[in-house]
């Protein structure tokens, strides 16, 4: 096993499909020459060509009104939108078109289509390159969403949206991409779509996440644990769909349970979170369930102070998991 | 005031369809399958009104454009994504009454969709004709990928892609034609253009007459025809099909043609449009036409006429008596086939 970065995963992910089937292909913006304004396709271009990954106008609704056709007639695209925050113009080609094609042929059609978004702030990034997109895309039946938090995960959740026979929105943290480092292990090894991991054992209270607040509660939890509260960590790693068995498990376990996400609050992940715990788990809790989220403005500003004050951190978590375990 | 005969006559005289290639067979069926989309859909209006079934979309009118150009390709390898007017276009390509009637009837063995969408929301994998939701131009996107496809396995199958005018003001029409100009892929653009979008007339969706203008800006042909002369109609799909399939790149193709009813069963296009100008185009009926075509070349003698009305009165009355007793769906249909994979969770 080797050390690597969460884009390394990715590209790693991509190309390892690309060598195994032929009909895997990328589009996007800016995917080909250049390798993607983060590189995640970099080298591809050269050792798979110009049919297999191909520089899209800039138009996102093309690149996804596209790659359903071309999933539709066999082959198995990788849709690259350049950042989640400009994915809008694509909504209708994803949630009227992409998501409903099996539900509205009654099966005869399924698109084996993947649509990969950097997502998530703390990056100087402003009102359009920080977003969140998980909830609102999350409501979608027929769409499947996922966000790996950490490099193995990344590449193998990668692997499963390739060869998952739906429509996957896989969301890529734009901050983890160089900040998480993490073991990657050799070989063809799958991540399946649709089960979270307890990332830590823990007994006192449980910390849910995904994507980089995964990395944020890791850090609490150590810092909890020197203050001697064990706390367990769960990476959801699948938002939809999502894995209540989990969910409903670590909350029984420790009876406390704060959700933490970088999206606005208002129905937010935490809100179905929290509403699957309280039909599965109440009688297992000992306090309330707590939620650590984005607030509900449009998105983070550009101004350092704003964008701290927008975003959760290991403080933050800190103070909020200190408060559970007091209860 | 009536067309008269030689109208056709003069394009090209009683052969016409044999100097395009069209044997005499070939030009009949191409008439029985206008002639089965107009029974069809007189059928389901007349169902409509007798408030048997709630809802209709029709093709009447734009019969010639839709099997005209189908008629280019070849069903079963190359690919349609029709609109929701394009009945003419999917019985072409091996559609049924019998699976129209179920559609119509919203039921469990309707083969386009389960009996979930509206009439007229066509899709068959197997048939090569792609689904196609409410939201319109979006197609023209999934077309350009169907075509991207074939390209990249260098395969030779071409792509037809039917709209309305009333498409033409979306953006996906815009960025699917940039990018089958932009890679020279094997589409057919087919507008339909009958002049409205519901109520809105041509003049206030675009200040064009043509359409087929715009092809320009893409580096492609435009081509305006008559879209109620079936002949015409499949003498410039040939064209742009033969192109696309030797891999010169797309043809966008105005189809010049009008829509005998309202926009559905629930618009009144008396608000909008004068009987006058509907009585005008009912003149211009491609059937009609057509059929005064192929009486004067011979090939539609009163014994096939008859032939032919029997078939699809038959296929009809069939159709409409399997699919009203048909079974609807349960509501353990509901939740089935969200996904193609369900997850339990």
């Amino acid at each position: 096993m080797a050390v690597k970065t969460v884009i390394e995963a990715i590209r790693e992910g991509m190309d390892e499909e690309m060598a195994r089937d032929p009909s895997v292909f990328l589009i996007g913006e800016d995917v080909g020459n250049r390798g993607g304004v983060f590189l995640a396709s970099d080298g591809l271009f050269k050792k798979y060509g110009e049919l297999r990954v191909i520089d899209s106008p800039l138009a996102e609704s093309c690149i996804v009104g596209v790659a359903i056709g071309a999933a539709v007639n066999g082959m198995k695209p990788i849709a690259e939108i350049q950042f989640a925050d400009f994915i809008a113009p694509a909504m209708n080609q994803i949630i009227e078109e992409a998501a409903r094609f099996s539900y509205r042929t009654a099966g005869d059609f399924n698109l084996p289509l993947v649509i990969r978004a950097p997502w998530g702030g703390g990056v100087h990034g402003a009102l359009y390159h920080s977003q969140s997109i998980e909830a609102t895309f999350g409501h979608i039946p027929g769409l499947k969403v996922v966000v790996p938090g950490t490099p193995a995960d990344a590449k193998g959740l990668l692997k499963a949206a390739v060869r998952d026979p739906d429509p996957v929105l896989y969301l890529e943290h734009k901050r983890t991409y160089r900040l998480v480092k993490g073991e990657v292990p050799d070989g063809d090894r799958v991540v399946p779509i649709g089960k979270a991991d307890v990332k830590r054992d823990g007994k006192d209270l449980s910390l849910i996440a995904y994507g980089l607040m995964l990395t944020y509660c890791l850090e609490a939890a150590e810092q909890l644990a020197a203050e001697g509260v064990s706390a367990e960590v769960l990476d959801l790693r699948t938002i939809k769909p999502i894995d209540q068995a989990a969910i409903v498990a670590t909350a029984r376990k420790t009876g406390k349970v704060l959700v933490v996400h970088e999206d606005n609050r208002f129905a937010g992940i935490a809100a179905e979170v929290m509403a699957i715990i309280m039909e599965s788990a109440f009688d297992a809790l000992d306090a309330p369930v707590m939620r650590l989220t984005g607030p509900d403005v449009p998105a983070m500003p550009f101004n350092q102070v704003l964008e701290e004050a927008f975003m959760p951190n290991v403080d933050k978590i800190l103070a909020k998991a200190r408060e559970l375990a007091a209860y | 005031m009536a067309l008269k005969t030689t109208e056709v006559e003069a394009k090209g005289g009683p052969s016409r369809h044999r100097s395009l290639g069209l044997s005499d067979e070939q030009a009949l069926r191409i008439y029985e399958v206008m002639r089965l989309a107009r029974a069809v859909d007189e059928r389901m209006w007349l169902i409509n009104r007798q408030g048997r079934a709630p809802f209709v979309i029709s093709c009447q009118g734009q019969e010639g454009a839709q099997v005209g150009t189908a008629a280019a390709l070849r069903p079963g390898h190359d690919w349609v994504a029709p609109y929701y007017r394009d009945a003419g276009v999917v019985l072409w390509f091996g559609m049924t009454a019998r699976d129209q009637m179920l559609s119509f009837f919203a039921r469990r063995e309707d083969p386009n969709s389960g009996g979930r969408q509206m009439p007229g929301h066509f899709g068959s994998r197997k048939l090569h004709i792609v689904t196609g939701g409410s939201p319109v131009a979006t197609q023209l996107l999934h077309a350009a990928g169907v075509a991207l496809a074939s390209k990249q396995r260098k395969e030779d199958a071409v792509t037809n892609v039917y709209f309305g005018e009333g498409s033409a003001s979306q953006g996906d029409t815009h960025e699917a034609m940039n990018f089958a100009g932009i890679h020279k892929l094997a589409v057919v653009f087919i507008c339909e253009n009958n002049g409205y979008a519901i109520s809105v007339p041509q003049s206030r969706q675009m200040a064009i007459a043509n359409l087929a203008d715009r092809a320009a800006g893409y580096g492609f042909p435009g081509v305006v025809v008559d879209g109620n002369d079936v002949l015409a109609c499949y003498e410039v799909a040939r064209q742009a099909v033969e192109r696309a399939r030797r891999g010169e790149g797309p043809t966008l193709i105005e189809a010049k043609t009008y829509r005998f009813t309202a926009h559905s069963s629930d618009d009144d296009d008396k608000r909008y449009r004068q009987a006058e100008e509907v009585a005008i185009w009912r003149q211009k009926d491609p059937i009609q036409r057509y059929a005064r075509y192929l009486r004067d070349a011979g090939t539609l003698t009163d014994q096939r006429e008859a032939e032919i009305t029997d078939r699809v009165t038959v296929q009809v009355d069939e159709a409409t008596e399997y699919a009203e007793q048909a079974p609807d769906p349960t509501p353990d249909d509901l939740t089935t086939f969200v996904y193609k994979q369900e997850v339990p969770s």
